[in-house]
């Protein structure tokens, strides 16, 4: 990224008006049918935001009902739907799914310095594959919804569950193959597409982060995609698969579930990751302390992710014996997470630390995905986790990394890009402040669902003792500031779509192949495919911050 | 960028805009086919393990189960296969060796009518058999009294032979797709010496269908000898 | 003014009440998982204080200010990443090694154990005393005996769980899963169903009494007035003729239960199982896949005749069996 190929790649000042993706074709079927990756990365932007209100409206409900011990909104039954829904809705397609279709399918050719992934109609596919995924969830949710909660358990979800169980694991099922195909394309994208002299250890971290979940994306899914067949064919024909009744184990269930179900939470964490390098490194204007280990550590979380699935059936019956091994593995993936924390906090050290809405989302990351990180050993430990498994510890852990910090880094990444993708300013001060009230407003809701877990109250429960009441409430107020937090965001990036300041090509002075084109780019990305010549992150020659304040 | 390289100046057919060069479309091509066979072992993977627990809980119901099958049909279709998978080689040989469309196509068809062969004796004499014999799971499956209490689990296998030899028919059904479009395409002339990637990523999928029946046969036929 | 200070402080106790922090600790278990609990509590509050730290003051210190030169350096230091790498792992293996000998000492039984049956169904818990009471959704046990719960489900997947003991199992439907524990302070405690199970899951929640051991006995022998579970089972073996093979005389064409509880069996295919319940319960239900050295194998399945509790029952019985046998041995 030479100066050279920046001159190269933004066409002079006293051109026409730009020429971009947004504005080269105009009308609704330009959209539909596009190929371009920032279209269709755009595209899955609007599907995701609308399950994440599903998804949000049932956890509202949800935390309503808890503010009484005997259920303040709906009867257990409908308790259980919503649960599930919230579940169901916000792992499979909004988490999973987040960074990757949205900013992984906007950045990774830009990074990478390439005009498209390299199958551009499979990835058009791609996102009508996920779509109907969405639909018939939709319907599903509309039609009466399903309350096997996210995981399926047999046989209940097989025999006992009166709810449409088969509808929703095909919802999950096409969504799969979304998920499939995207990894495939990733993978190929980044192997075959970089731009000459972009080596692999010249790649920004993000690529090396995605890589790693694309690598989970593609050997993970296809598993869960089979053991929902074989659920459904149970739930129809009944010939026993995991009915021990005649001879099938119930167990095997949760060991194929779990086999993709946790590779699939580091599916959501490794992307946020990477773009928590970007941002770290851009608003502290350094490289990233460590880079190699950062990027290593990407590959064996990812490895070792398909290796501690059985972490959550320690309780389950699971011999003794596996448990210690499930607990070994365990301990180990938390290692490189371990690397990565301390590795961004030594980028710090000596930088020129500016604290824009993006720096605010990465170090509230950076807390709580330490907190959520931490929290993880006392599962990981076999004793402990005999108490605290199936508890609200549980949700509050899984929520920390989850919520905590993937969303806080998607929130980041896409305030970090947004001047990038549409080519406008958002207002940053509301930025900030939305960033500081969804931290308050995380730590209000989750914090005392730690607690309220180690005094042993389960999850799942619609009902619950009177003497967790407090702790409930406690919750509930602070799901409160949260939706709050997330309103504000929502509401001024629409607002900058039209009002906001026109962002020039590097409005944050970061470093990257993606600041060195216009914004929004034109079609094809660059003008001229650049020419890579220095590592990632040499802020030595990074232009200055040009960021208008609004 | 070698000499060698095509570039988009010299623009051939079937050459895609986001690529800077041929070559680099081919590789990403065969890249993008072998992880998509490996999400496919992965998917079948799922029912191997299955398989694998439950042959293990119940050896002998298996090999009751097995007793249904017909061997004589595993093994002329395995022989049937292996004759497609030798077809589709040549086929990707005489586009390689830049020999006319026509004798792509003449390696192509045969291709295609030995996939309909091995689905014609499959659903004919063996799934449809099945069916009037009331071993197929969830259409009147009878328990047999040679079975005795082994009968559900004798069901249980049979649940994975249809699961597994039906997920591989619809494979092979999405094969022949393939196979035709390939014909359309040669047909058109679309292939030459320089550019038969289609063809090639095709036969990677063709060959590792195959492959999958050579585990299937085995395990679901054989297991009783 | 010592009264409106002594409001504040006692609202603020009252306050404080309501956010409890610790359960009751009632087990014998409890206290040393709680003490790998406070450990990992020390190992997060030290690493999330150290990172919260020093992010605030590198937040601080290098914050850009406008006019200050910057020149940025890179850095990379090998014997920070091998320590930050090697002392969590090293934090790592005390816990596992501490955590996991925990877990297997509170995952064997101990011999001495009493031994009260469960059954978990949709939604309730129902719990069977080897001397005959039953309860639903309550369990009563006495203080300081180690008690062992062998349990099983009739429909989905449960989860049987105290926390003041600090004891969870999943309980599954078509084996037995156990756990133990010593409970060593009277009191009552709750049990909670942990593990998703439909409808009114939440509401599948009971008690534990914790009783004085001559509480308990009178508790017991209050509701021994019902026959024994060994003798119920006696009943139910001969209403289903089980005694028509399985007898005493030589010519028998089952093998004889007397005594057979917790001995090995020698198998037909030459293997040896010792008898416990999950064998019981398996030659029960499917007779076919136990095959035992000497006998015809031509035992019908009682599966869809006898329910889990009635398989406790009968499993109660031929325990019984060997215990008369012993006595009579001696």
């Amino acid at each position: 990224m030479s100066t050279t190929a920046t001159v190269e790649n933004l066409p002079n000042a006293s051109a026409e008006p730009q020429v971009n993706y947004l504005n080269a074709r105009y009308g609704v079927k330009s959209w539909l049918l596009t190929v371009d990756h920032k279209r269709i990365g755009l595209l899955y932007l609007c599907t995701i935001t609308v399950m994440f209100v599903v998804g949000g409206i049932a956890a509202t409900m949800m935390r309503i009902n808890l503010l009484e011990p005997q259920g303040a909104l709906v009867e257990p039954e409908t308790y259980n739907k919503l649960f599930s829904t919230h579940g169901l809705v916000m792992v499979f397609f909004f988490l999973v799914p987040s960074i990757p279709v949205t900013l992984g399918n906007f950045l990774i050719p830009m990074m990478i310095g390439a005009r498209d992934v390299a199958f551009p109609r499979l990835n058009l596919l791609s996102w009508y594959i996920f779509a109907t995924g969405c639909l018939i969830m939709l319907y599903v949710v509309c039609t009466g919804g399903v309350d096997t909660g996210w995981t399926f358990y047999t046989p209940f979800s097989t025999t006992y569950s009166t709810t449409d169980v088969v509808l929703a694991a095909l919802s999950i099922f096409v969504a799969g193959f979304s998920s499939i195909l995207t990894g495939v394309n990733f993978i190929v994208t980044i192997h075959k597409m970089r731009a000459p002299g972009m080596t692999w250890f010249r790649l920004p971290l993000f690529i090396w982060s995605m890589y790693a979940s694309a690598i989970i994306f593609v050997l993970g899914t296809p598993v869960i995609a089979i053991t929902l067949l074989l659920l459904g064919v149970e739930r129809l024909l009944h010939v026993g698969i995991f009915d021990p009744a005649l001879g099938g184990d119930p167990l095997l269930f949760q060991h194929l579930f779990w086999f993709y179900s946790h590779p699939a939470v580091y599916i959501m964490i490794l992307p946020s990751m990477g773009v928590i390098s970007e941002l770290i490194a851009a608003f502290s204007r350094k490289r990233i302390f460590g880079y190699s280990f950062v990027a290593f550590s990407s590959l064996a979380i990812a490895i070792i992710s398909f290796l501690v699935w059985g972490h959550h059936m320690f309780v389950s019956g699971e011999s003794i014996y596996a448990g210690l091994v499930f607990s070994v593995l365990s301990f180990l993936v938390a290692i490189p997470s371990a690397v990565k924390v301390f590795n961004w906090t030594a980028t710090l050290y000596k930088g020129s630390i500016s604290y824009e809405a993006p720096m605010l989302y990465a170090l509230g990351f950076l807390g709580l995905f330490t907190i959520g990180g931490l929290t993880g050993l006392y599962l990981a430990s076999l004793s402990t986790d005999v108490h605290l498994s199936g508890t609200y510890f549980v949700v509050a852990h899984f929520h920390y990394i989850m919520v905590g910090a993937a969303v806080m880094a998607f929130m980041g990444g896409i305030h970090f890009w947004w001047p990038k993708i549409t080519g406008h300013l958002y207002p940053d001060l509301w930025a900030r402040i939305a960033a500081a009230i969804i931290f308050i407003g995380f730590n209000l809701t989750f914090f005392p669902q730690f607690v309220l877990g180690y005094l042993g109250m389960p999850r799942r429960y619609a009902m619950y003792p009177a003497e967790f009441q407090a702790l409930n409430v406690l919750s509930t107020a602070g799901a409160s500031v949260l939706a709050v937090g997330y309103i504000i965001p929502f509401i001024y990036l629409i607002w900058s779509l039209k009002y906001g300041p026109v962002a020039g090509p590097n409005p944050f002075g970061a470093k990257g192949l993606e600041w060195t084109t216009q914004s929004p780019p034109p079609t094809e990305n660059y003008l001229k495919i650049p020419i890579v010549t220095e590592e990632a992150y040499n802020y030595e020659t990074a232009p200055e911050p040009e960021v208008v304040r609004v | 960028m070698s000499d060698a390289a095509i570039t988009h100046g010299d623009n051939p057919t079937g050459f895609a805009h986001q690529f800077e060069e041929l070559d680099q479309q081919h590789d990403a091509g065969r890249l993008g086919m072998w992880l998509f066979l490996a999400t496919e072992i992965l998917f079948f993977g799922g029912l191997f393990t299955g398989y694998t627990v439950y042959r293990s809980l119940h050896p002998q119901a298996f090999l009751l189960g097995s007793h249904i099958l017909e061997v004589k049909y595993g093994a002329i279709n395995t022989a049937v296969l292996i004759c497609s998978s030798f077809t589709m080689a040549m086929a990707i040989r005489s586009a390689q060796t830049g020999k006319r469309k026509g004798a792509i196509i003449g390696w192509l068809i045969p291709t295609m009518l030995l996939g309909a062969t091995f689905l014609f004796l499959k659903f004919r004499f063996e799934w449809y058999h099945d069916y009037l014999e009331h071993t197929m799971p969830g259409f009147g499956f009878y328990y047999r009294p040679e079975w005795g209490a082994h009968a559900p689990q004798v069901q249980m296998f049979m649940c994975f032979y249809f699961f597994m030899t039906g997920l591989h028919a619809l494979h092979m059904i999405v094969g022949i797709g393939i196979l035709l479009v390939l014909t359309w395409m040669t047909s058109r002339g679309r292939f030459t010496s320089q550019y038969f990637a289609p063809l090639e990523i095709s036969g990677l999928y063709w060959h590792f269908v195959d492959i999958i029946w050579i585990f299937l046969f085995p395990l679901l036929y054989l297991i009783r000898f | 003014m010592m009264g409106l200070t002594q409001f504040a402080l006692n609202s603020i106790a009252a306050l404080w009440l309501q956010f409890p922090v610790q359960p009751p600790a009632a087990s014998s278990i409890a206290e040393s998982v709680d003490h790998v609990y406070y450990f990992l509590t020390g190992v997060t509050v030290f690493f999330t204080v150290l990172i919260f730290s020093i992010i605030f003051y590198f937040a601080i210190k290098y914050r850009r200010r406008p006019g200050k030169p910057y020149q940025p350096e890179t850095h990379t230091s090998l014997f920070l990443e091998l320590s930050w790498t090697i002392i969590p792992s090293l934090i790592c293996v005390v816990i596992f090694v501490w955590s996991s000998s925990l877990f297997v000492r509170n995952n064997r039984p101990p011999a001495n154990s009493r031994e009260i049956f469960v059954i978990g169904k949709q939604w309730m818990w129902h719990i069977q005393h080897p001397e005959g009471p039953r309860e639903i959704d309550a369990l009563h046990v006495p203080v300081g005996e180690n008690i062992k719960l062998t349990m099983t489900s009739q429909d989905v997947i449960h989860g049987f769980y105290i926390p003041a003991f600090r004891v969870k199992k999943d309980v599954l439907p078509g084996r037995y899963t156990s756990v133990w524990f010593k409970a060593n302070r009277t009191g009552v405690y709750h049990l909670f169903c942990s593990q998703y199970c439909g409808t009114n899951h939440s509401e599948m929640i009971g008690w534990v009494y914790v009783m004085n051991p001559t509480d308990f006995a009178a508790w017991l022998a209050q509701g021994e007035q019902s026959e024994s579970l060994a003798q119920q089972g006696a009943r139910l073996f001969t209403q289903l003729g089980c005694d028509s093979c399985h007898n005493a005389a030589a010519s028998s064409t089952g093998p004889s239960l007397a005594g057979i509880y917790s001995k090995p069996e020698k198998l037909a295919d030459g293997t040896t199982r010792v008898v416990d319940d999950s064998f019981l319960r398996q030659a029960i239900l499917t007779p076919s896949t136990i095959h035992v050295a000497g006998y015809p194998q031509i035992m019908p399945t009682f599966s869809g005749q006898v329910d889990e509790e009635q398989i406790l029952q009968l499993i109660a019985y031929v325990k019984s069996l060997g215990a008369q046998e012993r006595t009579n041995g001696q």
